[in-house]
C-alpha cells in the first residue's frame, strides 16, 4: 500500500519532468503585465512579481531539481558502492583506511561544505552542482554496503565463487553486487531526495545557476521578491510542497522496501482489545520459542 | 575508556580532515585563488585584503608544504585571516560575534526537538495500532520538508498574516542588550519562529527513527519479562523498551547533526537571524573566501564537538561500553 | 491439590490468509509444588501455552476459547484469563513468574541485576524499605550460588550459568506459586545445565513452588519432572508419571521421541526415531495429525481426532494407545 502511493508520486512527478514542458509549450521565464496574480482560471498557480506563470515553472523546474537531485545520487551511488563493496570485501588496511573516509564525511556538516565548494566553482551549471552535492553525498550509502558486504561475504555462494579462483573484482560485481541490488536501491533512493534538498538549498542561496528555473530558484526570487509580505503565498508555497511530495514519495517506497526486509515494522491492526501490552509486539513468535 | 578515547582520536582526525580539506578546496580549483577572486570582484578590491587575502590562503612563493605549515600555524593562534565583507575585521572576530546566536538558537532547538521526537517515536511504538499512526504519514512528509520552506511558511502564517511573532532579526531594536528580564525576552520572543522551524523540520526524523528500533525493541525477552514482572506500563514501556531503544538512535541523532546545521543555516537566513548562518550568506553574497571557510571550519568543530559530547551520553547510558577490556 | 488448570484453551495466530492453530483445546493441571514437564518439537505450541497462560501473548496471537483458573492454598480461586488490568499486574510475578529461555536477552541489558530484582520488590511490595531490598535481592543471589557482591553487576558482567541464576533469583522474589521455565538450560553446556537443573530441584524443595519445564530434550525431562505432557501440532497428546512415561510410553510419538535422543543431552535435537518434519500448523492433517508419520496409523487415523481420554490421546487398541512395551 505505501509502496503503492510512493510509486504513484513518483510517477507523477517523473511525467510531469519528462512530458510537461512539451505539454506546456510555454517559456517558464516569459513576463507578463499579469504581476503577483492569486490563482485562476489563465493562471492556475498564480503569476511572480513579473508575471511569469507559476504553473509553468513548476514543470520547467521539477527538471533541474529532478535532474540534479538524480545525477547527483547516481554518482554518489556509484562512489559508494565502490567504496562500500571494496572496503567490506577486501578488509584490513584497505578497509580501514576507506571507513574512517566514509565516517569522515559522515560527520562532517555537508551542506556548509556544499556551499564553500559551490563558492568556488567558476560555472555553475547543472552538471557541476551535481557533482559538487555528490562529493558530500556518498557517505552514508557507502556506510551501509559496507556493513552489508560483511556479511554477505561470508554466505556460501560467495566462499565457493572465492575457493573457485575467481577473481575479486568478479566476485564483488558478479557475486555480492546482485545480492546488494535492494540495499543500493534504498541508499539510492535516500541519496536523491538529501540531493533534491541540498539543491533546494544552494539555490535558494543564490548559489546555484539561477537563470535556469528550479525549485529552488524559484524559493530564491520569491523571497527576494518579498514574496511572504505581499502575501504572495502562491509563489513559495508550491515549490516547497513539491520537493517534499518528492520527498515522501520516496521515502515511502524505501520504507516499503524497509518493511519487506524487517516484518516487524509493519503497522497491524489490532483487532483485540488494544492494550499497550497487546498492541506492541507483534511478530514475538518469529523467534520462534516454541 | 578505550571507546571514549577511540571516538576522540576518530574527532581529531576528521578535524585535521576538514582543516586539510579548507587549504586544499581553494588549490584545487584552476588558477590562483586570489587572482580569480580579484577578477571575479572587478577589481573592486582593497590591495590590503588582496594581501590579507593571500596571507589566510597561505599563498606564498614557498611550496606547498611550507604553505601548508605556514596554514597550520596561523590556525593554531586562531588566525582566519580578514573578512572582505567586514574589512579590516578578523574572521574569527565575525565569527566570535555571531557564533553565540546560533549555538543558543540550534543547540536548545535540537535538544527539544530531540527530546520531543523520541518521547513521540516511543509512544508510537507502544501505543501501535491505535490513531498515533495517523503521525506517521505526517512525520514521512515533515521528514523531506527543505528546513528554509518551513521557515518562510511560518513566517507567512505567524509572523505576516496573524503578526503573532516577529520575523527577523534576534532581538526588538527598542531594547538595550545586557542582563535584563526585558533583553531576555525580547530574545525569546524573537527567537521562537526560528526556533520553530528547526523543531519541526528536524523532528521527524527522530521520531520515524526511535519508532522503528522502539518497535523491534519491544520484541525483545526483557521487555515481555519486565511485563511478566507485573510492572506498570510506564515502567516497562521507559524503564526497558526506551531505556534500550534510544541508544542505536543517539548514533544516528549525532550523525544527523551535520543535516540538522545545514537547515538551520538556511533558516537563520529567511529569519536575517544574526548568527552564521546569516554571515555565511554575507560571505557567499560577496565572495568573501576567508569568511565562508572560516565559517565552514568552525561549524564542523562544532559538529564534531556535539558528536563527542553524543558519544558521552551513549557511555554513560550504556554498561557495556564502560567495560574495560580485559 | 491443583494450582493452575488449565480447560480446553485454543490459542490462533491470526494472519492475512486466516487463523493457525497454535494450541488446540488443551486442558492441563498443575499440581500444588509439582515439576510438571512440557516436552514437545518447535512448533508444538509449548511456549505458546505457557505464554498464554501467564497471559503474554501478543497480537496477532490470541486466545479463542477456554480458561485458565489458578487457586490458592486457602482455596480461593481466580481465572487468570479474566482479569483486568490491573489484577493481572498484581497477580504477575507474585503467583506466578517465568523464567525465559536465554537470559542473556531475558535481563535488561542497561539495568544491574539487583535493580531487576529491585524494581519487582518495589511494585509488589510498597511497604518495603531501601535496604530490605537491597538485602532481600543479595539473599536471593547468595540462595541461587551467586555472590552478594555481585548484585551491582551488569548482565553482561555474567558468565551465561550466572545470567540463568539470576534470572532464577529474580523469579523467586516474591515467592510464586508457579514458576513457568521456557527452556531455561537450553543455551547452556552440559555441566552448568545439570548444576541448574539441581538448583531448581533444591529450591522447589525449599520454597515449595509449583514448575511448569518447557523443553524439547525429553530425556531432560526425565531426570527434573514429577509428571510430564508431551504436545504434537498445538495439542497434548500424551500426559503422565515422568516414570511411567519413561518405561511404557502410550502414544506412538512419545515412542518416538524417547528413542529419538541420544542419551548426552545434545544442544539440537534430532529426531532420527520419527520419519518426516513437523506438521505445517496452517494446513495439518485431518484427523491425528501425527498420523502421517506414525508407523502404527490405521485408517480411522487419517480421519477421526483422538480426544485426550485419560492419558493419551491415540485410536490404537481401543484408545488406550500403544500397548505395554515391554
Amino acid at each position: 500500500m505505501k509502496i503503492k502511493i510512493g510509486i504513484g508520486i513518483l510517477v507523477f512527478f517523473a511525467l510531469m519532468a519528462l512530458a510537461g514542458p512539451l505539454l506546456i509549450g510555454a517559456d517558464p521565464a516569459a513576463t507578463s503585465e499579469d504581476g503577483l496574480q492569486g490563482p485562476s482560471a489563465a493562471h492556475w498557480l498564480g503569476t511572480t512579481q513579473t508575471g511569469q506563470d507559476i504553473l509553468t515553472q513548476i514543470v520547467y523546474g521539477s527538471r533541474v531539481s529532478l535532474g540534479v537531485g538524480v545525477l547527483s545520487a547516481v554518482i554518489a551511488t556509484v562512489f559508494a558502492v565502490a567504496v562500500g563493496l571494496v572496503g567490506g570485501y577486501f578488509g584490513g588496511a584497505v578497509d580501514e583506511v576507506l571507513s574512517v573516509l566514509t565516517n569522515i564525511f559522515l560527520v562532517l556538516p555537508a551542506l556548509p561544505l556544499i556551499i564553500v565548494l559551490a563558492g568556488y566553482l567558476p560555472q555553475r551549471g547543472v552538471a557541476s552542482v551535481a557533482v559538487v552535492i555528490a562529493v558530500t553525498g556518498w557517505a552514508w550509502g557507502a556506510r551501509v554496503l559496507r556493513a552489508q558486504t560483511l556479511s554477505v561475504r561470508r554466505r556460501d555462494f560467495v566462499q565457493a565463487a572465492r575457493a573457485s579462483g575467481e577473481g575479486a573484482f568478479r566476485v564483488i560485481f558478479f557475486e555480492i553486487l546482485p545480492v546488494l541490488l535492494p540495499v543500493i536501491a534504498t541508499s539510492f533512493l535516500a541519496t536523491v531526495v538529501a540531493a533534491i534538498l541540498a539543491e533546494a538549498g544552494l539555490s535558494f542561496l543564490g548559489l546555484a545557476d539561477l537563470s535556469t528555473v528550479s525549485w529552488g530558484s524559484m524559493l530564491y526570487f520569491a523571497q527576494n521578491g518579498q514574496a511572504l509580505l505581499i502575501g504572495a503565498w502562491w509563489w513559495f508555497i508550491p515549490p516547497g510542497l513539491c520537493i517534499a511530495l518528492i520527498g515522501t514519495g520516496l521515502a515511502l517506497v524505501n520504507f516499503g522496501i524497509d518493511e519487506i526486509a524487517n516484518p516487524r515494522l509493519r503497522t497491524v491492526k489490532v483487532k483485540a482489545k488494544a492494550t499497550p501490552e497487546a498492541a506492541s509486539k507483534v511478530t514475538a513468535k518469529a523467534k520462534a520459542r516454541t | 575508556m578505550r571507546f571514549l578515547a577511540r571516538r576522540l582520536g576518530f574527532y581529531l582526525l576528521t578535524a585535521w580532515a576538514a582543516v586539510t580539506l579548507n587549504f586544499l578546496i581553494p588549490r584545487l580549483m584552476p588558477g590562483d585563488p586570489v587572482e580569480l577572486l580579484v577578477a571575479r570582484l572587478k577589481g573592486n578590491v582593497d590591495p590590503a585584503a588582496i594581501d590579507a587575502m593571500r596571507r589566510a590562503f597561505g599563498i606564498s612563493d614557498a611550496g606547498l608544504w611550507q604553505q601548508y605549515v605556514d596554514y597550520l600555524g596561523n590556525l593554531a593562534h586562531g588566525e582566519l585571516g580578514r573578512s572582505i565583507t567586514f574589512f579590516p575585521t578578523e574572521v574569527s572576530t565575525v565569527i566570535a560575534d555571531s557564533l553565540p546566536w546560533t549555538v543558543g538558537l540550534v543547540g536548545v532547538a535540537t535538544l527539544i526537538s530531540y527530546l520531543v521526537g523520541t518521547a513521540l517515536g516511543v509512544l508510537m511504538a507502544w501505543k501501535r495500532g491505535t490513531w498515533l499512526d495517523g503521525v506517521l504519514p505526517a512525520a514521512t512528509f515533515m521528514h523531506a520538508v527543505p528546513y528554509f520552506w518551513v521557515a518562510l511558511a511560518l513566517v507567512f502564517v505567524f509572523g505576516v498574516t496573524l503578526q503573532w511573532f516577529p520575523v527577523s532579526r534576534a532581538y526588538g531594536l527598542d531594547v538595550m542588550p545586557g542582563f535584563t528580564g526585558e533583553f531576555a525576552g525580547s530574545v525569546l520572543y524573537h527567537a521562537a519562529l526560528p526556533a520553530v522551524t528547526i523543531v519541526v523540520a528536524s523532528m521527524a526524523d527522530r521520531i520515524l527513527g526511535m519508532r522503528n528500533v522502539m518497535v523491534t525493541t519491544l520484541g525483545e525477552d526483557y521487555v515481555v519479562m519486565a511485563e511478566a514482572k507485573g510492572l506498570t506500563s510506564r515502567r516497562v514501556m521507559w524503564a526497558y523498551a526506551a531505556r534500550n531503544a534510544i541508544l542505536p538512535n543517539i548514533t544516528s541523532f549525532a550523525l544527523s547533526l551535520g543535516f540538522v546545521v545545514g537547515g538551520s543555516v538556511l533558516t537563520e537566513i529567511v529569519f536575517s537571524y544574526p548568527g552564521i548562518g546569516s554571515m555565511l550568506l554575507k560571505g557567499v553574497e560577496n565572495e568573501d573566501f576567508p569568511l565562508m571557510q572560516g565559517i565552514f571550519l568552525v561549524i564542523s568543530l562544532a559538529v564534531l564537538v556535539a558528536n563527542f559530547l553524543a558519544d558521552l551520553a551513549y557511555v554513560v547510558l550504556d554498561p557495556r561500553t564502560r567495560q574495560e577490556s580485559e | 491439590m491443583n494450582v493452575l488448570e488449565i480447560r480446553d484453551l485454543s490459542v490462533d495466530y491470526l494472519s492475512g490468509g486466516g487463523a493457525v492453530h497454535a494450541v488446540a483445546d488443551v486442558s492441563l493441571d498443575l499440581r500444588r509444588g509439582e515439576i510438571l514437564g512440557l516436552a514437545g518439537e518447535s512448533g508444538s505450541g509449548k511456549s505458546t501455552l505457557a505464554n498464554a497462560v501467564a497471559r503474554l501473548l501478543r497480537p496477532p496471537a490470541a486466545i479463542t476459547s477456554g480458561s485458565v483458573v489458578y487457586r490458592r492454598q486457602d482455596g480461593s480461586s481466580e481465572d487468570v484469563l479474566a482479569l483486568g488490568r490491573k489484577e493481572l499486574r498484581a497477580f504477575r510475578w507474585k503467583e506466578l513468574a517465568v523464567v525465559f529461555q536465554s537470559a542473556m536477552n531475558a535481563l535488561n541489558p542497561v539495568s544491574t541485576v539487583g535493580a531487576q530484582i529491585d524494581d519487582v520488590l518495589r511494585i509488589h511490595r510498597p511497604g518495603m524499605s531501601r535496604n530490605d531490598r537491597a538485602e532481600r535481592a543479595a539473599e536471593l543471589l547468595q540462595r541461587v550460588g551467586i555472590s552478594a557482591d555481585r548484585r551491582r553487576a551488569y548482565p553482561h558482567e555474567l558468565s551465561g550459568g550466572m545470567r540463568q541464576r539470576a534470572a532464577i533469583a529474580i523469579a523467586l522474589a516474591l515467592n510464586p506459586e508457579v514458576i513457568i521455565m521456557d527452556e531455561p538450560t537450553t543455551a547452556l553446556d552440559v555441566v552448568v545445565q545439570r548444576d541448574i537443573l539441581h538448583e531448581i530441584r533444591a529450591l522447589r524443595e525449599e520454597y515449595g513452588f509449583a514448575v511448569v519445564f518447557i523443553t524439547h530434550d525429553l530425556s531432560l525431562l526425565m531426570e527434573i519432572s514429577d509428571r510430564i505432557a508431551i504436545m504434537y501440532a498445538g495439542r497434548v497428546v500424551e500426559t503422565g508419571g515422568a516414570r511411567a512415561i519413561h518405561t511404557s510410553p502410550r502414544h506412538p510419538y512419545t515412542l518416538g521421541l524417547l528413542r529419538s535422543f541420544p542419551r548426552l543431552h545434545g544442544p539440537r535435537e534430532q529426531l532420527l526415531g520419527i520419519p518426516g518434519t513437523p506438521p505445517d500448523l496452517r494446513s495439518l492433517p485431518p484427523g491425528c495429525a501425527f498420523h502421517p508419520r506414525c508407523g502404527k496409523a490405521m485408517a480411522e487415523c487419517s480421519s477421526e481426532l483422538p480426544a485426550l481420554d485419560g492419558d493419551v490421546a491415540c485410536l490404537l487398541n481401543g484408545g488406550r494407545g500403544l500397548e505395554d512395551a515391554s
